[in-house]
């Protein structure tokens, strides 16, 4: 009897580390080999595909290249807005185009970057956690240009009007708010100021959840009753809080 | 100034200087002389460029502020029904059709009756105003409209004395990507009282820039109010009813704290939403790395058609009633 860990039911145990025998129990009597876990020559082919692409994604994943990828790719977003805006892309009203597409792609990046602990304890990698910090960043630098073309060239730093928009209009307030919890997270954010805060910084960065649903309120407020993008938003972050409170019961 | 014109209400800043007055009957001219394609609503013409067929008068109601361009006005447009994003009615604009086209006009009037688009247009000359046009959420821009006074055509049928609003509504299509989400309750209705519609600055629209109206832009007539804000002018009309009572509005219907009847542009009446107190003008060919840093402009009372429409509102609190 030959014991292989490949096949389709095996993929599962491989990824949790664990040893699954491999056999397939809709075989009928006696010992099937793994090698045709579905029985059908295509499925076990395409199972054996995915099974490869997977632990080729991995191997990279846990290999130097990923950050850089990552940062590169964070990056795209914004060349592709200035290419947008020298050719005409944003339309008659880009400020208001930029204000909004900054806020969306910060919004998207801080969700991103709340997906990542979920994920570790999902696939059971510790590689996730290499992007939490440059995804958490690049969300900040996205909302500090979000910030920077409502102040600079909407409101064209008229502090009165800002003012007035921040006490008349709630999901400024809830805009700003995201945006005050966010800065401290920026700053603290590097290793050695890590090391020496300790639990601090622990309990510090935890506001990150609440900074999410300010934005998410924020986004919310601001759309006309019909849309459904910020509902997807706000569906996504109670999913991650729904997470983060049931790890935290499994723990206590 | 003239005697005549003062008496009209016309403010010296709002006369338009004589060379670019000549310059836009020049402009008029030629594009009337290069294709005269087709009869009005030939067509579901998403390409504008189609002269309109008849003479184009220009007239009184003019204002001297830089015009948004022809490529700005029909390509950033709301219009539902054709897509929410701005640059959709234009790209969706061939699922509008507007050949043949009819108008019910029911209700309270002696003469009602389905009309057709010729029918609706033959008695009246088409005259050309420059409108300011103030969307509600803070932008605006410079039109020069074709058409002719919403008076005009609404006193041939007659309207009775119980006639106390006239009511419009917007074609509905099955062919329109955006009517199978409930955005706004179609059809998309709208109305004036009978003495805002009875005003000589409300205007029904048949054309931009000496063109016929692009798709996008309503085609083939819509109402333009300018003292109103944007949403209040009406497009692609297949319905005209006088009634008594004051009809319901798609906006009121679908966000009635935001969204009251009278609509009336005024910077000290704010939205949940957005600021009134100024807006972005949209002018010439807008947009590009150098319209980042244009100001906003201060938003006029009424959308600076005070001296003319403020009558109307003698004695109404306009904070309630917006």
């Amino acid at each position: 009897m030959r014991q292989r860990s490949g096949g389709g039911d095996d993929v599962a145990g491989r990824m949790t580390g664990q040893a699954v025998p491999g056999e397939s129990p809709a075989a009928a009597g006696g010992v099937t080999s793994s090698r045709r876990p579905f029985g059908n020559a295509l499925a076990d082919a395409l199972a054996r595909l995915l099974q490869r692409a997977i632990a080729l994604g991995d191997a990279f994943a846990r290999g130097r290249a990923l950050k850089p990828l990552v940062f590169v790719s964070s990056l795209l977003p914004l060349a592709w807005l200035v290419y947008l805006l020298f050719t005409g892309g944003l339309g008659a009203n880009p400020i208001e185009s930029l204000t909004d597409r900054t806020g969306e792609l910060g919004l998207r990046l801080l969700l991103l970057s709340l997906m990542v602990t979920p994920l570790r304890f999902a696939i059971h990698r510790t590689w996730p956690l290499k992007l939490r910090r440059m995804l958490g960043l690049f969300a900040f630098f996205y909302v500090v240009l979000h910030v920077a073309v409502w102040s600079l060239l909407d409101q064209r730093l008229n502090l009165y009007d800002m003012w007035a928009d921040l006490m008349e209009r709630p999901y400024i307030l809830a805009g700003f708010i995201g945006f005050a919890i966010l800065l401290p997270l920026a700053a603290t954010s590097t290793r050695r100021i890590a090391r020496r805060m300790k639990m601090r910084w622990f309990a510090l960065h935890r506001l990150v959840y609440i900074g999410a649903a300010a934005a998410v309120v924020h986004f919310v407020w601001l759309t006309r009753g019909d849309q459904i993008e910020p509902f997807v938003y706000l569906a996504i972050l109670v999913g991650l809080y729904l997470i983060r409170f049931a790890r935290m019961l499994k723990t206590a | 100034m003239l005697d005549w014109m003062k008496i009209a209400g016309i403010r010296s800043s709002e006369i338009t200087d004589r060379a670019v007055f000549e310059q836009r009957r020049r402009l008029i001219r030629a594009s009337l002389a290069t294709g005269v394609g087709g009869v009005i609503g030939a067509g579901a013409s998403a390409a504008y460029g189609k002269a309109l067929p008849m003479p184009v008068e220009s007239s009184e109601w003019t204002t001297d502020e830089e015009l948004t361009s022809k490529d700005t006005a029909t390509s950033y447009n709301n219009f539902y029904e054709l897509g929410t994003d701005k640059g959709d009615p234009k790209r969706n604009a061939d699922r509008l059709t507007t050949d043949p086209w009819s108008v019910v006009v029911e209700g309270e009037c002696s003469k009602p009756g389905t009309l057709t688009l010729e029918d609706i247009l033959a008695p009246h000359a088409v005259e050309e105003r420059i409108y300011r046009m103030r969307c509600v959420e803070a932008w605006s821009m410079v039109i020069p409209w074709n058409g002719f006074a919403l008076a005009d055509l609404l006193k041939r049928f007659e309207p009775t004395g119980k006639a106390k609003y006239v009511a419009f509504e917007t074609v509905v299509q099955d062919s329109m990507p955006g009517i199978s989400r409930p955005v706004l309750d179609w059809p998309y209705r709208e109305g004036l009282r009978m003495d805002e519609a009875m005003h000589p600055l409300a205007f029904m629209s048949i054309g931009i820039y000496g063109d016929e109206l692009p798709n996008q832009n309503g085609a083939p007539l819509r109402l333009v109010v300018p003292w109103k804000y944007g949403y209040k002018s009406i497009k692609s009309i297949v319905k005209i009813r006088f009634q008594e009572e004051r009809p319901e509005t798609s906006w009121n219907l679908s966000a009635p704290n935001e969204y009251g009847f009278f609509s009336n542009v005024n910077p000290d009446v704010s939205h949940p939403r957005w600021p009134q107190s100024k807006e972005r003008r949209l002018s010439g060919d807008a947009g590009g790395f150098a319209a980042l840093f244009q100001p906003k402009i201060d938003t006029r009372f009424m959308n600076g058609y005070a001296d003319e429409v403020a009558s109307l509102y003698d004695g109404m609190d306009l904070s309630k009633n917006h």
